[in-house]
């Protein structure tokens, strides 16, 4: 699967990522990507060893008499089992399928046969999937910072390439694009924003906070 | 650390404790954890350690790495109260066979490598490639943050990851 992926996480966003600094609906994108394409894994696993570098190079302080003890002397404490990340769901990689916390998507209606249904949304940005028609277009839009969108399902395109399954499509401020979903399959996508979406076709501006774009 | 996600072994963590858990607390205060909180996350991160040792495979981390990880995951968790979206497990994780000590071998000279080219960064850029891994700087900072080679210990790890993946296979 990950051979035919050619469109990868850029190194500032990973870095982001393994500190722990990257916004929430943008985590989840790079997590479905990486459970998908082995050439991102080891570049996260690379980040990693490079913050484990900085680790080791970071100066000691002195630790409070007493507390190697109490870590000592906890260790066999039963504790509450942590839930393992889920498993892919079909067209699903693990992370979406916690996103929507093993369901199946609820799609609501855009207008043009487009569907989307929110999976995270907070002042951090927003999440969510996007269901668009074989052959038909995304309402045109523009971004007010970054946005991360990644292919489940079929493919698209837009004026910076093609996009298949596995691919992630990172674009700023300034696009303006108009994906175009591939002849045959719908498509489906992870879509995540810093900002909301301003549609300028499609859906007028004024709707905006009822359909939460 | 094989010890101690093997044998369960006390004094190994013991061991790991000492090496790792002042070097911790200078990092989760650099990292900004209120000098009151630091010693909680430090003592939260290393008993995950020890929960989570199952997890841990030489193969494709070095402990340093692995360990940053839970540390940088703890604390936000701590901060926020809520879980980061976490990539899917490879499958058999688990039944994991024999480590390949070549892999091992070889990973941890280009983890060596990656302290050396640390080491010699001048001032500034080391400080912001401090600050990028404590979670201080956003994506589009980092951006403009380089100086570390990441290429060769990716193409290590990529190997290894193949190794995996192929070892997966022949347990279908
Ligand atoms: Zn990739
Ligand atoms: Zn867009």
């Amino acid at each position: 699967m990950s051979e035919q992926i050619s469109h990868h996480i850029p190194d500032a966003i990973m870095a982001a990522y393994v500190a722990g600094n990257l916004p929430r609906p943008f985590a989840l994108v790079v997590a479905s990507h990486v459970s998908m394409c082995d050439e991102c894994r080891a570049n996260l696993l690379a980040h990693q060893a490079a913050g484990g570098a900085v680790l080791e190079g970071m100066a000691e302080e002195k630790l409070s008499g007493g507390m190697r003890d109490r870590v000592m002397g906890a260790l066999d404490d039963a504790i509450d089992v942590e839930p393992e990340p889920a498993s892919r769901q079909g067209i699903y990689p693990g992370p979406v399928v916690d996103a929507l916390s093993g369901k199946p998507p609820k799609w609501k209606k855009l207008g043009g046969g487009v569907r989307q249904c929110i999976l995270d949304m907070g002042n951090e940005g927003s999440a969510r999937l996007l269901y668009i028609p074989a052959g038909r277009p995304v309402p045109e839009h523009s971004h007010g910072g970054l946005e991360l969108t990644m292919v489940l399902q079929g493919g698209f395109s837009d004026s910076t390439g093609h996009f298949d399954v596995g691919d992630v499509e990172v674009a700023t401020d300034d696009l303006e694009h108009v994906p175009m979903a591939d002849e045959g399959e719908d498509c489906i996508c992870l879509a995540a924003t810093d900002a909301p979406l301003r549609f300028s076709a499609f859906v007028p501006r004024i709707l905006q906070p009822f359909f939460a774009i | 650390m094989l010890a101690i996600r093997d044998n369960r072994d006390k004094r190994a963590f013991g061991l790991l404790f000492d090496h790792f858990a002042p070097r911790l607390k200078g990092f989760v205060i650099r990292a900004g954890a209120p000098a009151g909180q630091a010693e909680d996350i430090v003592q939260d991160v290393m008993l995950s350690v020890w929960r989570k040792a199952h997890l841990y495979d030489p193969e494709r981390a070095q402990v340093s790495s692995w360990i940053y990880q839970v540390a940088r995951n703890r604390q936000i968790d701590i901060i926020r109260k809520e879980g980061r979206p976490m990539p899917e497990a490879l499958k058999a994780e688990a039944e994991e066979t024999e480590p390949d000590a070549g892999q091992v071998l070889a990973l941890e000279q280009e983890t060596d490598v990656l302290r050396d080219a640390l080491d010699r960064l001048n001032p500034d850029q080391r400080d912001m490639i401090e600050k990028a891994y404590l979670g201080e700087l956003t994506h589009s900072d980092i951006a403009e943050a380089t100086g570390l080679p990441l290429g060769t210990i990716k193409s290590r790890i990529r190997l290894g990851l193949e190794r995996l993946r192929h070892e997966l296979k022949d347990l279908r």
